[in-house]
């Protein structure tokens, strides 16, 4: 921890009190000044008052990364919905399913749990177990057979890991990763 | 197209997401009654159940169409995205703890192997205090 | 319009029913919180439809505050969950029951019983500790 610990929250938490005012005008739906102060009076009460465990962000907002993060989630979310409802309608199929486990190659807690929440919503895998300090993620994987296989499941979830990293990662995590800097 | 041509297609789009919407609702419905296991149900609660509130809410956009409600809309949609993986996550790990998920009906369960060997792990080392994690 | 409306109230009442259904059948505690996880999302549905077919902005915060607070029972029941033994999930038959109670005091009889000799002696022994169930480091 630094020796100045009132301003090392401050510069940390900024992300969270601009989330927080974003989130109280959308609640009220119309763009105003008194709202958007507002928002910023309740963000800084909830972030001074409540204290969690600040998020240390050392990446950097890839825009291209992120919008191909965006779009390919999307996309994957639709066909995953409904995959699933085929499986539910249709008659006298029974879903074998597995357990498989995925080493996350980078070493971040919020990597992880961004992975995690998108692998959730997407084809196939639901997180049922993760590990912090090694990096692990446990996903059940429905259908074996649709999703390819099980081998094929524990690169998807790589594939999503990736895709995070190239949306938010600094130089030096995507070095880490073992995977390059792409042009 | 004039305005009146915008509002019958803004309706007509509207009326097929909510039913895209309520359709990916009955099917999370039928899929908790069906599925075998603890693990798939919460499958079905989350995948189809996200993007049919998705849609619908789509569709009470297309049909609003004006005013501040529609951004609380958004929200409503990111909450329920956020949400909906660490609820099911929760519940199969309290499931994995308490004994309800049976291996026997899994193709490959590296969780409980993993565990296991965590296990002889640990009984080999006695002044291994804590918990784990 | 009419008919969309129909169509989509006849799915999602289906859809909760069929979830309703499974939070009786379900074997344990974790499968029924599930299905009321769905049903809870449902309702949201539904009233979104309502919203959308009379065109009313003022039921958006209920949707707004369904879908903050509809997840936070199934983590607090998957958060809580203890071991349930096997026959939990069943109802019990009056017989069972009485049965179940007939054992019960008497195992309480027998408590007591043991409780009131044992006093005297188990009397000393906690005079220089501490109390039952503090917890040592």
């Amino acid at each position: 921890m630094s020796l100045h610990p009132r301003r090392h929250r401050w510069r940390t938490q900024w992300a969270t009190i601009v989330w927080l005012t974003v989130v109280w005008v959308f609640l009220w739906g119309d763009l105003s000044v008194g709202n958007v102060l507002a928002g910023l009076a309740i963000a800084l009460a909830v972030t001074t008052g409540l204290r969690m465990a600040p998020i240390a962000f050392h990446g950097r907002f890839r825009p291209a990364g992120f919008l191909h993060l965006l779009g390919r989630f999307v996309l994957d979310l639709v066909k995953a919905s409904f995959e699933v409802s085929l499986i539910a309608l249709r008659p006298r199929y029974v879903p074998h399913g597995a357990v498989i486990g995925v080493q996350l190659r980078s070493h971040s807690d919020l990597y992880l749990t961004l992975t995690a929440e998108l692998s959730s919503l997407v084809p196939g895998s639901l997180v049922v177990e993760a590990h912090r300090l090694t990096g692990v993620l446990y996903l059940h994987v429905l259908d074996v057979r649709q999703s390819g296989g099980i081998e094929a499941a524990r690169q998807a979830v790589l594939d999503q890991e990736e895709r995070v990293l190239r949306a938010f990662a600094s130089d030096e995590e995507l070095d880490a990763a073992g995977l390059g800097v792409r042009a | 197209m004039t305005q009146d041509q915008w509002t019958i297609v803004a309706d007509v789009a509207s009326a097929v997401c909510l039913l895209g919407g309520a359709f990916l609702a009955f099917a999370a419905g039928v899929g908790v009654l069906r599925f075998p296991d603890l693990l798939a149900r919460m499958h079905a609660g989350t995948k189809p159940q996200t993007l049919g509130l998705a849609l619908v809410l789509i569709g009470l956009a297309l049909r609003l169409r004006s005013g501040g409600a529609v951004w609380a809309l958004v929200l409503v949609a990111v909450f329920q995205m956020l949400t909906a993986p660490v609820a099911a996550h929760m519940v199969g790990r309290a499931g994995y703890r308490t004994g309800k998920v049976r291996s026997d009906l899994l193709v490959v369960d590296e969780l409980t192997s993993d565990q296991e060997r965590a296990q002889v792990r640990d009984q080999g080392r006695p002044d291994d205090d804590g918990p784990r994690d | 319009m009419t008919a969309v409306i129909w169509v989509c109230g006849v799915l999602l009442t289906v859809g909760a029913v069929l979830a309703v259904i499974r939070a009786e059948k379900g074997p344990s505690m974790l499968d029924r919180t599930i299905a009321l996880d769905i049903v809870v999302t449902t309702m949201i549905a539904a009233v979104a439809l309502y919203a959308a077919v009379e065109r009313r902005t003022d039921v958006v915060p209920i949707l707004v505050v369904l879908s903050l607070v509809g997840f936070v029972g199934s983590v607090t029941i998957a958060r809580f969950a203890a071991v349930e033994p096997e026959g939990e999930g069943r109802v019990r038959t009056r017989e069972e029951i009485a049965a179940q109670e007939a054992e019960r005091m008497n195992a309480e009889d027998q408590a007591e019983g043991t409780r009131r000799s044992g006093r005297r002696e188990g009397y000393d022994e906690h005079h220089g500790g501490g109390a039952e169930g503090e917890v040592r480091e």
